[in-house]
């Protein structure tokens, strides 16, 4: 089995240009709310979606700043057109009006992520960050993650500690951890995926030109609904290469996060 | 006040909330302060960075509360790492935000606050004295009741104060360093200089001055004293040196080395042994 429309070829793009363009899809009409990327590519990704179908967004210099234009990843703003101290941004989070893509350590079928520790927590085997912002995000604001190696390491059966709250602990706990609670794309360096399934387990929404289905379930330690006919990621424009190429990431640091 | 002076009215066993963010804008020198005296059993409040990993990796935490603890540039504080995966103290995990609205309850005079952040989360199941409330209103909504987190004592670095305690923040995020203050039976405010009252507001708005005097205790000039975290816009993270840090930290006799080079004296010897480092990397 592999992708269904095998003429499709890789084109001209890299592997980590299609990541990016799928980054972008995620902010794709979602009006004037605050992006919040989490990794390289996802910052692509974000000022990509801004410089085209997604002008009204908000991003941020990383700190406190709110930035009016899209500078190179790396380079400072221009111009500032606001203020996001960390307390302020926390409250943002609870308006809904922001749509976060963060990373996971691990990331279960219901989508649950893990950042905090593998193994018991009382003890971990190896520490993590901590679960950070993951719990008010998620129930917040619409919520995607980008995954940058896709492995049976990071897609796993049951994450060590839930961080992110996926769709069966949120239907669980009731009406106050689902009322808000939205689990949009999960993107990797294989494909895209999400959560339109009956019981809202993920789901291969396309496959980046290049590679298979059989890669993506060998990489994957749940069983992933796979649609008989799996589309590819979509071609970016040529207008989309240019801005990726010459205007946000000119440095190529994006080939650091996905190698070609 | 000195360092020591402040280090002086803690006591072991005490709460005490650090103020900053990851790895910026630390009340570093009073952390290397607290590492020279012999006070432990400390209960740390953090939004964490390398002063968690500094009072851990020298056994004064006994137990921890935050959201995370890393170096911003570097992602894992490989001191807290350590210390978690030895089991070396008790750690309550919190989401971010409820750190913040901890704080916030305490500064209210509040025993908690409502939050939806949390429930269907493991925040839940590693603190099982968590508990939720239910909205006495029509939505009868069902959300964590995040309990204050009261502080014995605050550390802050601010760029500027007077010697009344009146505390001024110049760069773009306050984080939550006046929560801290105002949660704590007392706060000590480190800062890069302190100047006349007059001065503070001499090329700034009011809206930088962060700390009310009523809320501060003690006031220290400690130039630098946020090193090697950021302390915008006087200075930048001290990249190389936390670089180096990190290396020493993942080696026990690179540490001994690293402690018998920079924490072995006082507040004065760190600066000039960090400038030492840094005519050596030049």
């Amino acid at each position: 089995m592999s992708g269904t429309d095998t003429t499709t070829t890789a084109g001209t793009a890299t592997r980590a240009e299609y990541c990016v363009l799928a980054c972008a899809e995620a902010w794709r009409d979602a009006g004037e709310i605050l992006a919040s990327p989490m990794g390289t590519v996802p910052m692509i990704g974000a000022r990509l979606a801004k410089l085209t179908f997604s002008p009204d967004l908000l991003l941020t210099d990383g700190e406190a700043r709110l930035i009016a234009d899209v500078p190179a990843i790396g380079a400072a703003p221009r111009v500032v057109e606001g203020w996001l101290p960390y307390r302020q941004h926390l409250a943002l989070v609870t308006t809904g009006r922001r749509h976060v893509m963060m990373g996971a350590s691990q990331i279960d079928r219901y989508g649950n992520q893990n950042i905090s520790c593998i193994g018991d927590w009382a003890q971990p085997k190896r520490q993590l960050l901590g679960v950070r912002g993951a719990p008010v995000n998620t129930l917040n604001n619409p919520t995607s993650y980008w995954i940058p190696k896709h492995s049976t390491r990071v897609f796993v059966e049951r994450v060590d500690m839930v961080c992110g709250v996926g769709h069966d602990r949120a239907a669980a706990a009731g009406p106050s951890a689902s009322r808000y609670h939205r689990l949009s794309d999960v993107i990797s360096d294989l494909g895209v995926f999400d959560f339109e399934t009956p019981e809202r387990t993920m789901r291969l929404r396309s496959l980046h030109p290049g590679v298979t289905v059989e890669e993506v379930v060998a990489a994957t330690g749940f069983a992933l609904t796979v649609p008989d006919d799996v589309p590819y990621t979509r071609e970016p424009t040529a207008e989309e290469l240019r801005l990726i190429r010459e205007e946000i990431d000119p440095k190529g640091l994006r080939d650091r996060e996905v190698p070609s | 006040m000195t360092p020591e002076e402040v280090v002086g009215r803690l006591g072991s066993g005490m709460t005490i909330g650090i103020g900053g963010w990851g790895s910026r804008r630390k009340p570093m020198a009073l952390v290397r302060a607290l590492l020279r005296s012999d006070l432990t059993d400390l209960t740390v409040v953090s939004y964490g960075g390398p002063d968690v990993g500094l009072l851990a990796a020298a056994g004064k935490i006994r137990k921890l509360v935050t959201a995370f603890t890393t170096l911003d540039s570097i992602p894992l504080e490989p001191h807290f790492v350590a210390a978690r995966q030895r089991g070396a103290f008790e750690l309550v995990e919190l989401d971010e935000a409820m750190v913040m609205w901890g704080l916030t309850a305490a500064v209210h005079r509040l025993p908690f606050m409502p939050i939806r952040a949390g429930l269907a989360s493991d925040v839940m199941t590693v603190n099982p004295s968590l508990r939720t409330i239910t909205s006495p209103y029509a939505d009868r909504e069902e959300l964590v009741a995040v309990p204050a987190l009261r502080l014995d004592a605050a550390l802050v670095h601010l760029n500027r104060a007077d010697t009344h305690g009146n505390g001024q923040y110049l760069g773009p995020d306050p984080y939550f360093d006046d929560l801290f203050c105002e949660a704590a039976d007392a706060a000590y405010v480190s800062c890069e200089r302190i100047v006349e009252t007059p001065e503070l507001l001499k090329d700034t708005g009011p809206q930088s001055l962060l700390l009310k005097r009523a809320f501060v205790d003690g006031v220290v000039e400690t130039p630098n004293g946020a090193h090697f975290t950021s302390c915008a816009p006087d200075y930048d993270r001290d990249e190389a040196f936390q670089r180096a840090y990190v290396k020493a930290a993942r080696d026990p006799e690179a540490w001994r080395e690293f402690t018998a080079r920079f924490l072995s004296g006082d507040e004065d010897a760190y600066q000039a042994a960090v400038a030492a480092f840094h005519e050596e990397e030049a």
